[in-house]
């Protein structure tokens, strides 16, 4: 459960880092909007993926 | 008292240098496509995508010359570097020593660690085009050689001062930390260039061909910007690893890997790294280009705080940082392999240091195609020698691993072979005027034939190659 939670909030990050550019593309959210979004991804991500990675690295 | 348990922390790592690596070692293809998509997207990409704007590529000529030039590499890779890997399972140090002899071997060392040094400072450059932002210095410009300001000094001071530091103190956070980063990075390179293709006029998928010809990737050059062709792209990607597959420096990594099959798994990091992330950088380039009216200034970290915010500073600080970081250790092993009993923080720090003064020149940015097509090619006649003393030497009944056989310090005939290939590639280069991009390829031929025939010449009398044999 522990493990699904944190690849999750992991995976959230690297969504949070691209979705945020399609949806500029697309006229959907502003630039400004965009750039925090992927701060809020990339803080994500480095916060989570250690463990992430780590556990994956972990035999099950 | 910190940095003697920490070396000997290092030293403690068994790397397998001297001896082959055992079955139980030995990795499966996932590990290599992890770690050759992480290597290849890195600071050097925020550098050369612009480059080729820069330089008037074509759109079409990139793409098809990417594509090609890309799976020409991975396949130099997969049948030339793989499968003398997996028999020898040897480092390319430990494989040039028998084959070259030490003092051989020392200045292939040497040139390798220098142009490691090259190579990290020009990432510590690109690290520092982020991190000086905020201070708002001048960046340089495409033209530039030698520092524009004072300020521009002290940040790349910093910023090298802080790299060497931690390639000092652990190489193998900084490893650990690059794999966490790889692929965040690939994510920021694809999304900061899809956020500002609005700004090109692309609303839509299908308008994105014809503003990429018109706009990003145009087929007129900079100011002061040689022309490249197709041609240029497609040598260039395949050449640009060239010491890696070609030179067989990835003898070091494809030697854990179970088959030589793991060779095609560099495709990960070719059409990732060299295929997408030049694309991305390069767009992102063209949206500087039309916002500043085709300035000449070159400037990874503002082009990427402009599309990505502190995010893209972030990624270019990030991709610097763990491009450089490596290399500075890695010159330093190789500085340490010609005098074996300094302490490795002490070369790395000195290697740093060497490194980040020449990251104040931003000619090492300006002119990273020439610096990397020249360390491909500087590196290139050894990997002929070893593809060469592999396959062919026995088949013409001369001996393998010359230098190991006879206990000779220099190989002559691999000297001789490094020597004069350089030799005729400079001659090709100023009496013809072939651009450095494409001389790696006659200088690989001419290399297996110089080889091939001092090997004749050089090698021991009959009597004692019979009585090798």
């Amino acid at each position: 459960m522990k493990r699904t939670i944190i690849g999750l909030l992991a995976v959230t990050g690297l969504v949070l880092t691209l979705l945020p550019s399609i949806l500029v593309f697309m006229g959907n959210i502003s630039g400004q909007t965009q750039k925090l979004l992927m701060l809020v991804g990339m803080v994500l991500w480095f916060a989570i993926a250690p463990f992430w990675i780590k556990k994956q690295e972990e035999p099950v | 008292m910190l940095f003697d348990k920490l070396t000997a922390r290092l030293e403690s790592v068994q790397e397998y240098e001297k001896e082959p690596v055992p079955v139980s070692k030995l990795k499966r293809w996932t590990s290599f496509l992890g770690m050759y998509a992480g290597e290849h997207t890195a600071g050097t990409e925020f550098v050369i995508g612009p480059l080729f704007v820069a330089h008037g590529v074509s759109a079409g000529a990139l793409v098809l010359g990417l594509l090609i030039g890309n799976l020409l590499a991975v396949l130099s890779w997969a049948f030339l570097c793989a499968p003398i890997a997996v028999k020898e399972r040897i480092t390319l140090y430990y494989k040039l020593e028998k084959i070259c002899g030490k003092n051989l071997t020392i200045a292939y060392n040497l040139v390798n660690a220098l142009m490691f040094c090259f190579l990290a400072g020009s990432m510590i450059a690109v690290s520092a085009s982020a991190v000086g932002i905020p201070f708002d210095i001048p960046m340089a410009k495409l033209t530039d050689w030698l520092p524009g300001s004072i300020s521009w000094v002290i940040i790349v001071m910093i910023v090298g001062a802080v790299t060497t530091l931690i390639a000092t103190l652990g190489y193998e956070q900084v490893s650990r930390f690059a794999n966490i980063a790889a692929p965040w990075m690939i994510l920021v390179f694809i999304a900061a260039a899809i956020a500002v293709l609005p700004e090109l006029g692309v609303t839509s998928f299908s308008d994105f061909w014809s503003v990429a010809q018109a706009k990003v990737w145009t087929g007129t050059p900079l100011a002061g910007q040689s022309k490249f062709t197709f041609w240029h792209v497609m040598f260039f990607a395949w050449f640009c690893n060239m010491a890696m597959h070609i030179g067989m420096a990835d003898l070091s990594i494809f030697r854990y890997a179970k088959s030589w099959k793991s060779g095609f798994t560099s495709a990960a990091g070719m059409y990732v790294g060299h295929y997408f992330a030049w694309l991305a950088s390069g767009i992102l380039y063209a949206v500087f280009l039309q916002k500043s009216q085709n300035s000449l200034e070159f400037a990874p970290g503002p082009i990427a705080y402009y599309a990505a915010g502190i995010t893209g500073a972030v990624c270019v600080i990030i991709a610097g940082w763990t491009t450089a970081n490596p290399t500075i250790y890695r010159a330093g092993l190789a500085i340490q392999a010609i005098i074996p009993n300094s302490k490795t923080w002490k070369v790395t720090l000195i290697v740093g240091l060497i490194t980040t003064a020449a990251a104040c020149f931003p000619a090492l940015v300006m002119r990273l195609l020439d610096f990397v097509a020249l360390y491909g090619l500087l590196l290139m006649p050894m990997g002929a020698v070893i593809f060469i003393d592999f396959y062919i030497l026995p088949k013409l009944g001369l001996k393998s691993n010359l230098a190991e056989q006879t206990g000779q310090k220099v190989n002559w005939a691999a000297a001789g072979t490094w020597v004069f290939t350089l030799v005729f590639c400079l001659l090709l280069n100023y009496s013809f005027g072939v651009e450095i991009f494409f001389l790696g390829l006659p200088g690989w031929f001419v290399a297996v034939l110089l080889y091939i025939a001092l090997s004749y010449l050089v090698q021991p009398s009959r009597k004692l190659k019979a009585k090798m044999s």
